[in-house]
């Protein structure tokens, strides 16, 4: 004030006083994004693949679905209550809906609710508060949830639904061996009302030795099935069957800059290349890439999960490695391990390398020539 | 039954071999060391504060032992902690004031005109860089408490955006003196009852301007107490090298125009109240 | 040659801010202020030492006359705005935050210039060293923002050669149309002072570097382009396409070394609005004490270009546009993306004052101390291929050495970073305190080590 009193003079333009100015580092513009844009548009792009969920398998994965979003909603809230933090300002960032909707669509339809309910806490807590919340927690926190349920309750996270229209194509089905054993019993020609069904990768890893001269996956892995599988006609998770909608969803999340694409591409295109040289060489070891890349988690965690912003590398070159070992180890975890799906767990473990991975992997910045590199 | 039997053998026969292994490398890999040094070690606080200028309590029980510092340079340790490690080693503890951190602002958010309107890192350094931070002056306290992040005892707690040391948990180990932007912070003999909360050497009017709480370089406790003030330019500050300190009948005595000059206790609670009259 | 089908240059990184900025004022033709009773000139108007100043209070000056004196290599001289008395040296608010001291200056309204150097109209067979001086003399600084001191700049160090002068007229920064206008109203002056500064260099190679939402300016420079065999190169609207080492990348490939000066790889940067100073202080002998500052914001009545004098307070250049329709919440010196914030209406303005922006609260960035969400948009949007978001966790967890292993002190602090950041982290800040506390760590290392 005493420097102002100073060199005021009288002015025809009134200002309000000058100690309301706003005193801040440069820049003083910023883009229109924020962390709530991100998140909302990020549950727009998982729309299409809920959408078909729900298509499949009807009411009970819609049951599932709001279950879950209000789980991961309300135990964040009871969370950030508890421990003090602004309630509506870390809900408000929508991440929580995120993961809820990202769990729902990791978990077999018609799971009761108390599985969505155990599984939002595992992710919500266990997976992200717990760290220090949104940006601080090293693993995915749908995939806490998801392979903690898996490990806790194993029966009630591999007893899937059959999706819709899988009853009306029953012959092609018959490997599946998914039929009511009463009703199977009963009548053998008419059509028959499913109740529990396998994914096509649990057939796969439970199917009997072939006999001489014969592919022993003929029955579940052949073009009218790939066809099948890709609209999205077989057991799995809500949210993971229906290829389109996931494809569409990745389409939008590339659109709208969320997503590294090649995060996607390398970890579904390293599943691919394994497989089939796996398959090229041994093709009574495991069925052909296209049944891979068609079938179980790939395209969901592909998409949806090894992309998550907060655990996947920075850079481009992080990206690259990420992906590719993503890939790797859900191939071997897909053939040689004891699980059929190996999605969850590879991208787990190598959220567990991305600090590693961001620290060795830095850009060249700008002006540094590699010879000038290996000179120092 | 067997399975237990060949348990039994593998662990016997691990422990065997490991145990003859410690027991030789111990006997020739033997590291000489002095074993006052453990002693004085368990002497010292075990804070690795740094106080006394090195890397550690280790490091200092090592210098102690080999006589290149004198036991006293421990800022923690009491008197009584003091003599004991120097009756242990018999050597002489030394002499020197136990000191204490003040931080010579008075600038509150009631005192200063705050600008409210700082929007950025919370971090005094990054603070100080922007247009001086976001109280008016200069030289005064930020109150983003980068001294209490750096204080290893947690002695410094930051009330109304004014960093308040806690005397009777500060050792004077030093870490806020280099932790502070603006060099608010001063150690000071403990012994001192009373301090001038201000730091700026600006002109009167123009500090008082800025802050209700700063010192105007009135003379009034130089005046009455010589010996144990010193004014320079508009910024009295207590003499610390002098032979007697100020005590509180002193400052009752003097009666500070604006406060500046206060008893240790007299600032900690005036924050302290006028904190909790805020939060009404 | 088709110009549609030219190329249009840029550089990797970077970002592209919003546009409506410059359509508040990149049509309004240039102003010039009218005299003020006084002005407040900055002492210290350039980077390196303030100049010493020769004056007394009570002292009778013209315009043009020297207030004062560079004080060493690093360092420019101050010239009177115009006539009057010196009434004090009195400390004024700077544009940096703290007080600063500035010449009162009280105008006689009279506006007397004084002649204090010849015009060089044949600067073409000047001596290259005569040219210096007058740079030198004239009180040239770079006018782009940093207020480097032109002379320095010229006077290229012993062994090194450059072959290429580049004129920045990209003026990347959204809401400022200063350059702009000058390219659009003086193409003359502009190549004229990038011949001279060319002649004074021996350096044939010359381009004029401008993003193409200028493109009016484009063509007005292209049409004396060829007299002065300068060539003109559109770039990418790209931010921050008008930095040095950017801008070199984008018009002739070159990739300034870490540390490095552009000399370095051959290539001399002048800002369009230097250049025209140049060219006003060898053909017209006039020092530099007015420049082109674009005075904009949504809360003005009458956002405008206005050709001020230093020493103009802001309050004044507000004035000049009618004032204000709503409350500012910012003012900022410079551009939205490097400027400075303010907190008194009574900064002057100075010779590196590109811009006078007011924004209201819903305009202006608010930080907040959310916490990274990794997206990645700051390594992306990072000129200097930092990685913003691991360097700005590392320094919070005071980890500076993690930080400058990472090149840290290589950031620009042009803003993309912050600007891009959906948590609104203050990153650029916290680079900032990492580079200061960098550098003093080094000083420190470098004081113990002369000992």
């Amino acid at each position: 004030m005493g420097i102002n009193d100073r060199v005021q003079e009288k002015s025809s333009v009134r200002l309000p006083d000058a100690k309301n100015l706003v005193l801040s580092s440069s820049p003083h513009l910023s883009s229109s994004a924020d962390v709530r844009k991100i998140m909302l548009l990020v549950i727009f792009c998982m729309l299409p693949a809920c959408g078909a969920g729900v298509w499949f398998f009807g009411l009970p994965a819609l049951k599932v679905l709001l279950l879950s979003l209000f789980f991961c909603v309300g135990l964040e809230a009871l969370w950030c209550f508890c421990a003090g933090k602004p309630v509506w300002g870390t809900i408000g960032d929508c991440s929580a809906a995120v993961t809820g909707i990202l769990l729902a669509l990791n978990l077999p339809p018609g799971v009761p609710f108390y599985v969505p309910l155990v599984g939002a806490a595992l992710a919500i807590w266990l997976g992200k508060q717990i760290y220090g919340g949104l940006g601080n927690n090293p693993f995915n926190p749908v995939l806490v949830g998801r392979v903690g349920l898996l490990i806790a309750l194993p029966a009630l996270m591999t007893t899937w639904s059959p999706a819709r229209g899988m009853a009306e194509n029953y012959p092609e089905y018959q490997a599946f061996g998914m039929a009511d054993p009463a009703l199977a019993a009963g009548a053998t020609s008419a059509p028959m009302e499913l109740t529990t069904c396998a994914t096509p990768l649990g057939v796969a890893s439970t199917l009997p030795a072939p006999e001489a001269g014969k592919n022993r996956f003929e029955k579940i892995d052949n073009p009218s099935m790939w066809k099948e599988y890709f609209i999205g006609r077989q057991g799995g998770c809500i949210g993971e069957t229906c290829a389109p909608a996931l494809l569409l969803g990745g389409i939008l999340l590339v659109i709208f800059n969320l997503i590294n694409w090649r995060v996607p591409l390398y970890f579904a295109g390293t599943v691919f290349v394994l497989s089939g040289i796996v398959h090229f060489f041994f093709p009574q070891v495991t069925p052909t890439p296209l049944f891979h890349l068609l079938t179980g988690g790939l395209l969901l965690g592909a998409i949806f999960m090894a992309t998550d912003m907060v655990t996947s590398p920075i850079t481009g070159t992080g990206c690259l490695i990420f992906a590719v070992g993503c890939g790797i180890i859900t191939t071997v975890i897909r053939i040689w391990g004891n699980y059929p799906e190996g999605v969850s767990f590879s991208i787990l473990f190598m959220n567990a390398l991305v600090p590693l991975i961001d620290r060795w992997f830095v850009k060249r910045p700008f002006g540094y020539t590699r010879r000038r590199r290996e000179a120092k | 039954m067997s399975t237990l039997w060949i348990a039994a053998i593998v662990m016997g026969v691990l422990a065997l071999v490991l145990g003859t292994a410690i027991g030789i490398f111990v006997k020739f890999f033997k590291v000489d060391r002095d074993p006052r040094i453990e002693l004085v070690l368990e002497l010292l606080p075990g804070a690795n504060c740094g106080g006394c200028g090195r890397a550690g309590c280790a490091d200092f029980a090592k210098a102690v032992v080999a006589g290149e510092v004198q036991p006293f340079r421990c800022p923690v340790s009491s008197r009584e902690q003091v003599n004991a490690i120097a009756f242990a080693l018999g050597v002489d503890p030394g002499d020197g004031f136990a000191r204490r951190a003040v931080v010579c602002c008075s600038g509150d958010n009631r005192q200063t005109q705050m600008r409210k309107f700082y929007n950025g890192t919370i971090d005094c350094a990054a603070a100080s860089m922007i247009g001086g931070g976001p109280k008016g002056c200069r030289y005064g306290c930020i109150g983003m408490g980068n001294c209490a992040h750096a204080c290893p005892f947690g002695a410094i707690e930051v009330i109304n955006s004014l960093a308040v040391v806690h005397q009777e948990i500060c050792v004077g180990c030093g870490k806020c003196v280099d932790a502070c932007p603006r060099g608010v912070i001063k150690l000071v003999p403990a012994q001192s009852e009373a301090h001038v909360y201000c730091n700026s050497p600006e002109k009167g009017a123009v500090k008082r301007s800025l802050c209700h709480g700063g010192c105007i370089g009135c003379g009034k406790c130089e005046k009455a107490f010589p010996a144990k003030f010193k004014k320079t330019g508009f910024l009295a500050r207590v003499d610390y090298e002098a032979e007697e300190l100020p005590t509180a009948e002193d400052v009752a005595q003097i009666k500070c125009p604006t406060g500046a000059l206060a008893t240790e206790t007299r600032h900690y609670e005036a924050e302290k109240v006028s904190s909790r009259g805020g939060n009404k | 040659m088709n110009k549609s089908s030219r190329k249009v240059m840029s550089f990797t990184g970077g970002i592209h801010p919003v546009s409506e900025g410059k359509k508040l004022t990149d049509t309004h033709a240039v102003h010039t202020a009218p005299l003020l009773e006084r002005y407040t000139v900055l002492v210290q108007q350039n980077a390196g030492k303030a100049p010493d100043v020769v004056v007394k209070p009570g002292d009778k000056v013209l315009k043009y006359q020297l207030l004062a004196k560079a004080s060493g290599f690093v360092s420019a001289d101050l010239h009177s705005p115009t006539s009057g008395e010196i009434a004090g040296i009195v400390e004024v608010p700077g544009p940096m935050g703290v007080p600063a001291l500035a010449l009162d200056i009280r105008s006689d309204g009279e506006d007397r210039a004084c002649e204090i150097f010849a015009p060089i109209p044949e600067w073409r067979s000047a001596e290259p060293q005569v040219l210096l001086q007058r740079v030198a003399d004239a009180g040239l600084v770079g006018m782009g923002g940093a207020s480097f001191p032109t002379r320095v700049k010229l006077s290229i160090p012993p062994g090194k050669k450059v072959d290429t002068l580049i004129l920045n007229g990209a003026e990347c920064e959204p809401y400022l149309s200063a350059d702009h206008r000058l390219m659009l109203e003086s193409p003359c002056r502009v190549l004229e002072g990038a011949a001279i500064i060319g002649h004074l260099l021996g350096i044939q190679n010359i381009y004029v570097g401008i993003e193409i939402n200028k493109h009016d300016a484009i063509a007005e420079l292209e049409r004396f382009s060829e007299d002065y065999g300068i060539r003109i190169v559109p770039l990418q609207v790209q931010y921050p396409q008008g930095s040095e080492k950017q801008l070199i990348n984008a018009i002739v490939n070159r990739a300034v070394p870490p540390g490095g000066l552009p000399a370095d790889v051959g290539c001399v940067v002048q800002n369009v609005g230097t250049a025209a100073a140049v060219s006003d202080a060898v053909t017209l002998g006039i020092p530099l004490v007015e420049r082109i500052v674009t005075v904009t914001g949504k809360v003005l009545k009458d956002p405008g270009n206005w050709k001020l004098r230093i020493g103009t307070p802001v309050i004044k250049a507000i004035e000049f546009c009618g004032g204000i329709t709503a409350e500012p919440s910012k003012l900022i010196l410079g551009g939205p993306m490097m400027g400075f914030a303010q907190n008194s209406y009574e900064v002057p303005v100075s010779k590196n004052t590109s811009g006078i922006l007011l924004f209201s609260r819903r305009r202006a960035l608010n930080y907040s101390s959310g916490s990274c969400i990794r997206c990645g948009r700051c390594v992306q949007g990072c000129p200097m291929g930092l990685c913003t978001c691991l360097l700005a966790t590392a320094i919070e967890g005071g980890r500076y050495d993690l930080a400058e292993q990472n090149h840290v002190m290589d950031c620009l602090e042009c803003g993309s970073c912050a600007y891009v950041c959906p948590a609104h982290r203050p990153l650029v800040q916290t680079l900032r305190l990492a580079k200061a506390e960098i550098r003093r760590q080094r000083a420190a290392a470098k004081a113990n080590g002369g000992k």
